[in-house]
C-alpha cells in the first residue's frame, strides 16, 4: 500500500485542479481584462518615448521592423520607440482587452470591417487630421479602406498583398499552358491539366480560412464588388440566388481541385505546386513563402478569370496590413509622428526586405528593388477599380470564424447541400447582424 | 479499510507535523489559533478569489450577452437566452457534446484496458522492463498540443506516414474526413494516456501485498482467476484514481483538437466552443459562459459524486 502512496495523495487536486480549469476557460474573462491590460508596459508618458505594439512575432519580419523603427529613432529628434512584441494570433485574440486596457501608442492591425468595428466603439484614436497630411502617400482605395463608418479615417495602412492564381512559370512553359480569361478557358484549362497527370487547383482547407478565398473570388467576379461588401455586411440575405450561383460554380470547380482538401493545410497544398504537382494554386501571394529562394522566379500569378462581363476583373483581393493609434496614447504627438514616418516609402521598402512576399502601400515607393512577383502584385492592386480585404477582415468576425468557416467546410463536404448550407449561414447571418 | 485514507497519514512526509502542531494547538491557544486562522483563512480566501468568485461570475455571465467591450453598464441581461440558444440553434453545440462524451468513452475504455495490460506485463520482472517503462510513458511527458503535431505528420494525406505504410491507391484523410478524424484523433490522444494509466496500474500491482497472491494460489486459483478475483479488487483505489483521472482527461480535451484544426469539421469539443466564443473580436461572451457552465455541470457532476464516495467511506470508519 505504502508503494503506492505519491499516486493517491494528490488525488482531490486533480478535482480542484479540472474545476479550476474549467472555471477559468469561463469565467477568467471577467478577470482578464485586468491582467491583460498589464501586459502593455505603458511608458507613463514620458515625451520622449513612444510605445509600438507589434504582432510581427517570427524572427524575420520582426528584426526588419525594429530596423524601420530605429531609423526612425534617428530622424525623430530624440524620440525612442519601445517595441512590445506579442506572438501573431495571440494578439489577435487578445486585441479586445489590449484596446480596453492601457493599449501601445501606434498599434498594428488589418483595415476594413477589422478596423471599422474598433473605430465605431471609439476604442482607437482618429486619425484624421494625419490623413490631410498623408493623404497623398496613397491611392483613394487605400483611403477607402482606412476610413470607418464615421467618415473619420483611423488607420495607416503598412503593406498588402494580393489573391491570385499562382502557377509555376517553368511548368507552363513545358506543357504550353495559356493564363485562362474567362470561366470556360479556365475549366478548358483544368481538364487539361488532368489528362496530364496533374491536380489542376490545389486546395487546402484545414486552417478553415484559405477556402474564403475562394469563395470571395467567385462572388465578386460572378456579383461584383458592392454585392461582396452588402454580404458580408449582412445588407444582403445569403439564401440570395446570387449566392448560390457563386456556389454552383465553385461545384463546377471543384472536381478540380485537391481531394482531402480537409485534412491540408495550405502549407502542403503550396508545396504541391513547388514540386510541380498542382498546376495552379488561388492563394495570397504569402504562398512565395513556400518555395526556396532560387525558384521564388519562377512563380507567377494572374488574376483570377472573368466570369460575369459586367463586373470584369475589376476588383482585386488585397488585406492590407498596418497600424492604428491608441484611443488616448501617451505620447500622442509622438505616436503621430511615428504614423507619419511608417506611411513614408522608407520604412515601407525596409520592411519587405524581409518579407518579399508583399508590397509596400505608399504609391510613390520606388519598386526597382522588387522581385518579379511583386512588380506584378504592385501592378495588379494599381489596376485594380476595387479593393477588397478577405472574407474574415470584410465581415463580423464571429460571423467569419462561425458561421462562414462551418459553412465553407460542410460545402467542401457535400457540395449537393447548398441549400442547407446556405440556410445554416443565413441564420446566423441573421442572429449576428440583428 | 481501503489504502486511501491509510495514505495520506502514512506515506505524506509532511505526516508527522500537522499531529505536532495539532498537539501544540491545544496547549498554546492564542497565538497559534491565530496562526492556523491566518493558515486556512488565506488558502480559503485564494480559492475564493481565484476559483469560486470567476466561477460564479461564468454563471452570471452567461446570462447576459455581452461582446467583451466596456463596463458592467454594456452587459446586457437577457435570461436563459444564451441555453436556449445553444440548445436549439447553435449547430456546433450538441455534436461537441456527443464528441466529448466519445471522447470519454473511449479514454474509459481503450487506454484504461491497454494500461492495465501493459502494467500486468511489466509487473512480471521482464528483463529490460524499466526500459519498456520508460518508453510507454514517454508520450506523457509531452504536451497534447505536441502529441497533435507529431499526429498530423502520421496522418497528412499528401505522404503521411500512415497511408504510407498503408498503401491505398486513394490516400485516406484521416484528420480531413469527418466520419474519422474524432477516433484518429482518439488514437493520438490514447497513445499519450496509456502510459500514464499503465504507471498507475502498476504502482498498484507493486502495492498488491504478494502474499494475497500466494494464498489465492494454495487455494487453488488460477492466475486469471487470482487477477481478476484477488489482485484487481484490491486495487479499488487505483482504479478510482484511473477514473477520475480519465474523466477529467475526457473533459478538459482541448489542445490536441485546436492544433489540429480549431476543433472543427468533426472535432468539436466544448473547451473549444467556450474558447472560440470568448476568444477575439467580436466575442459572444455569454454564449461562450453558457457553454462553460454546462462544462461545469458535468465536471462537478463527477466530483461530487467521487467526492461523495470517497468522505462517505470516512465517515464510516
Amino acid at each position: 500500500m505504502v508503494r503506492y502512496t505519491p499516486g493517491s495523495t494528490p488525488l482531490p487536486h486533480f478535482g480542484r485542479r479540472a474545476m479550476l480549469r474549467a472555471m477559468l476557460a469561463g469565467a477568467g474573462v471577467a478577470a482578464a481584462s485586468g491582467v491583460l491590460s498589464a501586459c502593455g508596459s505603458g511608458s507613463g508618458g514620458d515625451p520622449n518615448a513612444v510605445t509600438f505594439g507589434n504582432n510581427l512575432s517570427d524572427q524575420v519580419p520582426k528584426d526588419a521592423i525594429t530596423a524601420a523603427l530605429k531609423a526612425f529613432e534617428g530622424q525623430s529628434g530624440g524620440l525612442s520607440v519601445t517595441i512590445n512584441t506579442k506572438q501573431h494570433e495571440q494578439y489577435q485574440e487578445q486585441i479586445n482587452n489590449y484596446l480596453q486596457g492601457k493599449p501601445d501608442d501606434v498599434l498594428a492591425w488589418f483595415a476594413g470591417y477589422r478596423m471599422r468595428f474598433f473605430a465605431d466603439q471609439g476604442l482607437t484614436g482618429d486619425l484624421t487630421d494625419l490623413w490631410g497630411k498623408i493623404g497623398g502617400n496613397y491611392s483613394d482605395a487605400l483611403k477607402q479602406a482606412s476610413t470607418a463608418s464615421d467618415g473619420k479615417q483611423y488607420f495607416v495602412p503598412f503593406t498588402n498583398y494580393p489573391w491570385g492564381v499562382f502557377y509555376r512559370k517553368s511548368l507552363w512553359q513545358e506543357r504550353g499552358y495559356a493564363e485562362p480569361k474567362t470561366l470556360d478557358e479556365l475549366v478548358a484549362l483544368a481538364t487539361k491539366m488532368k489528362s496530364d497527370g496533374l491536380v489542376p487547383i490545389a486546395f487546402a482547407q484545414k486552417q478553415g480560412w484559405p477556402g474564403m478565398g475562394t469563395f470571395d473570388q467567385l462572388n465578386f467576379r460572378i456579383n461584383g464588388y458592392q454585392f461582396h461588401v452588402d454580404l458580408l455586411a449582412g445588407k444582403e440575405d445569403w439564401q440570395d440566388k446570387r449566392v448560390k450561383e457563386v456556389f454552383d460554380t465553385w461545384k463546377r470547380l471543384l472536381p478540380f481541385h485537391q481531394e482531402n482538401a480537409l485534412g491540408r493545410d495550405w502549407q502542403e497544398a503550396a508545396q504541391s505546386l513547388q514540386q510541380k504537382k498542382s498546376g495552379m494554386y488561388l492563394l495570397g501571394s504569402f504562398l512565395g513563402q513556400q518555395f526556396p529562394d532560387a525558384e521564388k522566379d519562377d512563380l507567377d500569378f494572374f488574376p483570377f478569370p472573368e466570369i460575369n462581363p459586367e463586373h470584369g476583373t475589376d476588383t482585386v483581393e488585397a488585406p492590407i496590413d498596418g497600424y492604428m493609434m491608441a484611443k488616448k496614447p501617451a505620447n500622442s504627438e509622438g505616436a503621430l509622428k511615428l504614423l507619419e514616418y511608417l506611411s513614408t516609402a522608407e520604412p515601407q521598402l525596409t520592411y519587405l526586405k524581409s518579407d518579399s512576399s508583399v508590397v509596400a502601400t505608399n504609391k510613390d515607393a520606388d519598386t526597382s528593388g522588387y522581385n518579379s512577383l511583386q512588380k506584378k502584385a504592385a501592378e495588379v492592386i494599381k489596376n485594380a477599380k476595387h479593393v477588397t480585404q478577405f472574407l474574415d477582415r470584410d465581415t463580423d468576425p464571429g460571423f467569419a470564424s462561425e458561421a462562414a468557416t462551418n459553412g465553407i467546410i460542410e460545402f467542401i463536404k457535400n457540395p449537393d447541400n447548398v441549400d442547407s448550407v446556405l440556410k445554416g449561414m443565413a441564420d446566423q447571418a441573421k442572429n449576428i447582424f440583428k | 479499510m481501503t489504502a486511501l485514507q491509510e495514505k495520506p497519514q502514512a506515506a505524506v512526509p509532511g505526516g508527522p507535523p500537522p499531529r505536532r502542531r495539532g498537539k501544540r494547538a491545544t496547549a498554546l491557544a492564542g497565538t497559534d489559533k491565530l496562526v492556523l486562522g491566518l493558515m486556512l483563512g488565506i488558502p480559503a480566501v485564494v480559492h475564493l478569489l481565484f476559483v469560486w468568485i470567476p466561477a460564479l461570475g461564468s454563471v452570471a455571465l452567461s446570462f447576459s450577452e455581452w461582446n467583451g467591450i466596456g463596463g458592467f453598464e454594456d452587459i446586457e441581461w437577457i435570461g436563459v437566452g444564451n441555453y436556449v440558444e445553444i440548445f436549439t440553434e447553435y449547430p456546433r453545440f450538441w455534436p461537441a457534446v456527443q464528441h466529448n462524451l466519445i471522447w470519454l468513452v473511449f479514454l474509459l475504455v481503450v487506454p484504461t484496458s491497454a494500461g492495465l495490460l501493459l502494467a500486468v506485463l511489466l509487473d512480471r520482472e521482464l528483463r529490460f522492463s524499466r526500459v519498456y517503462q520508460s518508453a510507454l510513458y514517454l508520450p506523457m511527458v509531452l504536451s497534447l498540443a505536441l502529441v497533435g503535431f507529431i499526429w498530423q505528420l502520421i496522418y497528412t494525406p499528401d505522404g503521411g506516414l500512415l497511408n504510407s505504410v498503408l498503401g491505398l491507391d486513394k490516400p485516406v484523410d484521416w484528420i480531413g474526413d469527418s466520419d474519422i478524424n474524432l477516433y484518429a484523433v482518439l488514437v493520438a490522444a490514447a497513445w499519450r494516456h496509456t502510459g500514464y494509466i499503465m504507471l498507475l496500474y502498476l504502482a498498484g500491482l507493486k502495492s498488491v501485498d504478494p502474499a494475497l497472491k500466494e494464498a489465492a494460489a494454495l487455494d487453488g486459483a488460477s492466475s486469471a482467476q487470482t487477477f481478476f478475483r484477488v489482485t484487481f479488487p484490491v486495487m479499488k483505489p487505483v482504479n478510482i484514481v484511473v477514473l477520475v483521472v480519465t474523466v477529467i482527461e475526457a473533459l478538459r480535451a482541448f489542445d490536441i483538437v485546436y492544433v489540429i484544426n480549431k476543433g472543427r469539421n468533426g472535432l468539436e469539443l466544448l473547451s473549444v466552443l467556450v474558447t472560440d466564443n470568448i476568444i477575439g473580436e467580436a466575442s459572444r461572451i455569454g454564449r461562450g459562459s453558457a457553454v462553460a457552465v454546462v462544462l461545469l455541470t458535468i465536471s462537478l457532476g463527477f466530483i461530487i459524486t467521487y467526492l461523495y464516495q470517497v468522505f462517505s467511506k470516512e465517515n464510516r470508519t
